[in-house]
This record gives structure tokens, C-alpha cells and sequence, in this order.
């Protein structure tokens, strides 16, 4: 289908969802339906979205890659470690930032190849290479934190981490990405987190690669048929292997972020996000059998449950009740698939 | 006149099995040659020797007249031999365009710098070589899996059209159709012949392979043994050719 809104509308049950959800909050949690609460969404969202886009990708051929949580741990931890370490060798802590930014993220490459060359050259299940992988990146980055956290991080990370892209403070006017001094007490309006404004520039890149690119189609062709694409000349091994470390970089990224907000590195600072992340891809439209699924449907997705997050916590629901949602949601979302596929599955 | 394709002296054998044995057989340009047999007879095997996915023991294979090597089902398609399986080897996640176009995508400049694919083109070009063969599918946005089996092996026919097959095996292409469909498939095989494409086609269907076929191959374990033209003989003789309840050759 040619229309983003139409195809979007196709699968207008997980907007009309989005919807009840926004307006349920909006009446029980207090402060949910204003800027700060949307932003909370968006900022808490970030990981999601990053984690659930690298997902789409993996899912589409039709796989599943089960080691993105540990992925976005391991960037965390290594990503802090390059940062402080470049600081002390005596860079400036921008320059830091940046090299520590773009070497994590070539790291983070390593084991999504090693997990695109198990499933596509040796054709091992996706689900094991890539707990395998996920397995060995968490046991490196539990030697590589040893028990102590990151320390000596430049605190411009901080800064980075949660800044805004707009300010406005009262007689200052507009300003874009810097905080305007001003004395204790005056309140500055804070516009859109500068982390989500780079998750949507990532997540765009995706969504074009997939939508757009003889790249996209492939995979796509890939997970509808191996032998259909295989007899049309594309090389599935590796295909897989680009598409694993796509993956791999998407979760890279959102341990880089992470680490930018949080000034910190964890192990397991993704863990919680995997299964929300699969889930938001299923949301999404996407089957799991693969070949069927983009990457707007996954931010819906990823968008749902993050309401739904930030929604109950703000309504001072226990968080638990959230994995309760989480599954109902998944079980909804596969019948629907299960039981009506002409109604999201007809056209691409 | 030289035929189109043929094989000479084939074997094939696996292990200790010989599943074809010593076949010779060619088709003109325009022709359909009917390949039949009871299920392990070899017609399969055969067919896969000629379409490139395994590689013959013996014998030799003459396309347009030139000894050709076909190592793999790329080189086969490279020189314009297009087989149709049963499975029919289409995404069926994806819709007609891409299909026709999988492998060998069409692509423009995304605002003058990055490839894109150029959906446009391929829509409108797949809408002419189904025009060309007179098939009709609903809309081609649908995913192939939303079409009937008929419209699917139309859909693989015209893959093959598009990109100049000059040859085309077709196994079992009217198995699990419509009565209505298999027609309209025997029609568009006949529409094939007529634009002077050689044509191979497998079939159990009787009915089928003696309303298109122009002559007929028949074979048992591994062996070709009788070839008849079709307005010559007739199926019962066919039928006894091909369970072996007479001995001729």
C-alpha cells in the first residue's frame, strides 16, 4: 500500500488502542496528558523504540534475536568504560563522547556478526545462535564492569543525555539545545529530549532501509520464502549477516543512549526491554513467522506499551501489573493475526 | 531445423540408484512436449538436470544448437531457462511486482543520491506482461498469498515472460486448480508456444498434457520408452506406455 496512513489505518485496532490507553491515563493518572508527561513517555521510550526497531529487522527475515536486551548492556558498560578511559588520556570529554560513541557502536557489530553468520551460513535457529551470543556479550560484560560501576564519565555525558532540543524561559525566548541561565525559580519549558530526537533520526534510517531499499526487500523476501529467495540470486548468508548486525547496531545504540542518560554502565540494563520489545514488534503487525512487519507499525507498537508503562506508574499502579497487560496485549495482538490475517496481511 | 533444446545420453544416478537412464529428447521452438510417467519414473530428475539443480553423470545438453554446461539454476536462467516448480518459488508475503522483479529489482535516485526501489516502474511494467499474456489479478498491491493458485502461476509465468525466458519447464502446473484456472493456464501455455517459447510440461493430468502438448515423452524407471505426437496415439495407450502393460518402444 502506497499510503503510510493507510496502511496505517489497516492496523487501526493498535491505534484505537493507543487511543483508549492515552485517554484511560489521561484521567487517571494525574499530569499524564500534559508536556511532561508526554515527554516522560518519549524519554522512557527510547530504549523500546531502538531495541524494537533492531528487532523488526531480525524478525522480518524470520528470525528472532533474543540478544539485543544483553547487547544494549554490554554498549552501556562499554561505551562508559571508552569514554572515561579517552577523558583520562586527556581528550576533551566532546571528543570522548563522540569516539566513545562510534567505538562502541563498531564493537557492538562484532556479535551481531557472529550471530547473522550462525543462522545464515551455518543455519543454526535463530533463537539459539542469538541467546548464545547474548549469553558470552552479558558474561563479557560482567568481567568487564567487575562488580563496580563505570566511573570518571565527563558529566557533559549528562548534559547530553538530558538535554532538550528546545528551550523557552520567560524574557529569553526560544533556544535550541542549550538551557538558558536563569535565576532559582524561574521555570524553563523544556521541548522534545535531544535522545528522541536521535532515536527518531535512527529509527527513520530503519524504516527506510527496509521500506525503501533493495535491501528491505530482500529481507523481506527472505523471510517469506528462503528457497524463492535463494533461486532469485540473493545470497541469504549474507543477507543475515547484515541484517544481525543491523540489529546489533540499533542495540548498540540504545546502550550508548542510555549510558548518556543514566552517566552509568549496566549489564543488565536492557534485559526488562526484550520481551516489550518483541511484543511491540507483534503489536506492530508483524508476524512471527516472518516476512510481514515494518517498522511503523513497530512504533506504534513500541508506543503502546510505552504509555502503558509511564501510564500505570503514573497511576501508581504496581509495575507488575504491567507484564500482566504486556501479555494480555501479545495474546490479543496473535489472535487477531491468527484469525483475521486478511485484515492486516492482504497488501504490503 | 535444429531443435531449441536437447539433452543427449543423460544419466543420472544416486548412489547406487540410477534415476535416469541414457534419456535423450528435444524441443523445437514453439513446442510442448509433454514429459510423462508414474511417480519415480524420473521425470523430476530429469528436469532438474536441464534446469541446472543437479548436475548430470553423462550425456550432454544442446541449447540453440551449442553445447552448454549448466552448473547451477543461475546459469540456467541466465541462458533463459525458466523452470515453474509446484511450489512455484514465489514470496508469497510479497506482491505480483516484487516477485516478477525479486533478484533483479528495478532502482531510481532517492532525492538524486541513494538507491530506492522504483515501485512505480516495476507496477506499471508488470501490468504490461500480464496484459501481454491476457491474466487478470485483481490488484497487484495484493500479496501473493491473497491470490488463487492459478493467479500464482500466472504470476510465475510471468516472471519468467519478463525476463525473456526462451525455454520453460513447467511441473505440474495445473495440479490443485480450479477447472476454471486450469484452462485459463492451458491457455496462456498455448499463448507461449504462439510467441515461439519451447516448452516442457509434467503433468498426471492427462486431460491437460493432451489438450497443449504437441508430442508426448514417456518414461519409466529412469528410462525413456516411447515417444508419440499427440494427435497419433491416444490415452489409453498412453496410460499403458506409461504403467508398462505393453512393451513398445
Amino acid at each position: 500500500m502506497q499510503h503510510p496512513l493507510g496502511r496505517f489505518l489497516a492496523r487501526r485496532w493498535a491505534l484505537l488502542f493507543l487511543a483508549l490507553e492515552l485517554a484511560v491515563f489521561s484521567i487517571a493518572g494525574r499530569g499524564f496528558l500534559s508536556l511532561n508527561g508526554i515527554q516522560i513517555v518519549l524519554f522512557y521510550g527510547t530504549s523500546l523504540l531502538l531495541l524494537a526497531t533492531a528487532e523488526t529487522f531480525v524478525i522480518v527475515t524470520g528470525g528472532i534475536d533474543l540478544s539485543v536486551g544483553y547487547l544494549m548492556g554490554f554498549a552501556t558498560i562499554v561505551s562508559a568504560k571508552l569514554c572515561a578511559a579517552l577523558f583520562r588520556a586527556g581528550l576533551s570529554p566532546a571528543l570522548s563522547i563522540l569516539l566513545a560513541t562510534v567505538g562502541t557502536l563498531g564493537i557492538g557489530l562484532v556479535p551481531g556478526l557472529l550471530s547473522g553468520l550462525l543462522v545464515g551460513r551455518l543455519k543454526v535457529p535463530a533463537f539459539l545462535a542469538t541467546f548464545s551470543t547474548g549469553g558470552i556479550v552479558y558474561g563479557i560484560s560482567a568481567l568487564l564492569i567487575g562488580g563496580v560501576a563505570a566511573k570518571e564519565v565527563p558529566l557533559l555525558a549528562n548534559a547530553i543525555g538530558n538535554s532538550y532540543l528546545l528551550y523557552w524561559a520567560p524574557g529569553r525566548g526560544l533556544s535550541l539545545f542549550s538551557r538558558p541561565e536563569v535565576a532559582r525559580g524561574v521555570h524553563v519549558l523544556e521541548f522534545v529530549p535531544s535522545m528522541v530526537v536521535l532515536t527518531a533520526v535512527f529509527v527513520g534510517i530503519g524504516a527506510w532501509l527496509l521500506r525503501r531499499t533493495r535491501f528491505g526487500r530482500h529481507a523481506y523476501a527472505i523471510g517469506g520464502n528462503l528457497d524463492a529467495a535463494t533461486r532469485a540470486g540473493i545470497n541469504p548468508g549474507r543477507h543475515l549477516a547484515a541484517v544481525y548486525m543491523i540489529s546489533a547496531l540499533f542495540a548498540s545504540l540504545s546502550g550508548v543512549i542510555y549510558m548518556l542518560e543514566y552517566v552509568t554502565g549496566k549489564a543488565d540494563a536492557g534485559v526488562s526491554f526484550l520481551l516489550d520489545a518483541i511484543v511491540a514488534v507483534v503489536i506492530g503487525g508483524a508476524s512471527l513467522y516472518g516476512g510481514i512487519g515494518t517498522v511503523g507499525g513497530t512504533v506504534l507498537g513500541a508506543l503502546i506499551l510505552a504509555v502503558l508503562e509511564t501510564g500505570l506508574r503514573m497511576a501508581g499502579v504496581q509495575t507488575f501489573d504491567k507484564f500482566i497487560a504486556v501479555g494480555l496485549i501479545l495474546i490479543l495482538a496473535v489472535l487477531i493475526d491468527r484469525f483475521f490475517p486478511e485484515l492486516i496481511h492482504k497488501e504490503d | 531445423m535444429g531443435y531449441l533444446l536437447e539433452v543427449r545420453n543423460i544419466v543420472k544416478r544416486f548412489g547406487g540408484l540410477t534415476a535416469v537412464k541414457d534419456v535423450s529428447l528435444g524441443v523445437n521452438a514453439g513446442e510442448v512436449v509433454g514429459l510423462l510417467g508414474d511417480n519415480g519414473a524420473g521425470k523430476s530428475t530429469l528436469i532438474k538436470v536441464i534446469s541446472g539443480v543437479y548436475p548430470a553423470e553423462e550425456g550432454r545438453i544442446l541449447f540453440q544448437g551449442r553445447e552448454v554446461q549448466i552448473n547451477s539454476p543461475l546459469a540456467a536462467l541466465a541462458m533463459g531457462i525458466e523452470t515453474i516448480y509446484q511450489d512455484l518459488a514465489l514470496a508469497e508475503n510479497l506482491n505480483t511486482p516484487a516477485n516478477i522483479f525479486l533478484g533483479r529489482e528495478r532502482l531510481k535516485r532517492w532525492l538524486g543520491l541513494l538507491p530506492v526501489l522504483d515501485n512505480e516502474y516495476m507496477q506499471s511494467e508488470s501490468r504490461k506482461v500480464l496484459a501481454k499474456l491476457d491474466i487478470e489479478i485483481p490488484s497487484l498491491r495484493n500479496r501473493i498469498r491473497a491470490l488463487s493458485g492459478g493467479q500464482r502461476q500466472a504470476v510465475a509465468i510471468c516472471r519468467s515472460i519478463y525476463w525473456e525466458a526462451r525455454f520453460i519447464i513447467m511441473d505440474e502446473p495445473t495440479a490443485a486448480l480450479g477447472v476454471a484456472e486450469q484452462r485459463k493456464v492451458l491457455d496462456t501455455v498455448r499463448l507461449l508456444k504462439s510467441h515461439g517459447i519451447g516448452i516442457i510440461v509434467i503433468s498426471h493430468q492427462m486431460h491437460d498434457v493432451f489438450a497443449v502438448a504437441d508430442r508426448l515423452v514417456i518414461m519409466r524407471r529412469g528410462e525413456k520408452v516411447a515417444e508419440r505426437l499427440t494427435r497419433e496415439t491416444n490415452p489409453d495407450e498412453v496410460v499403458g506406455l506409461i504403467v508398462g502393460a505393453e512393451t513398445v518402444v
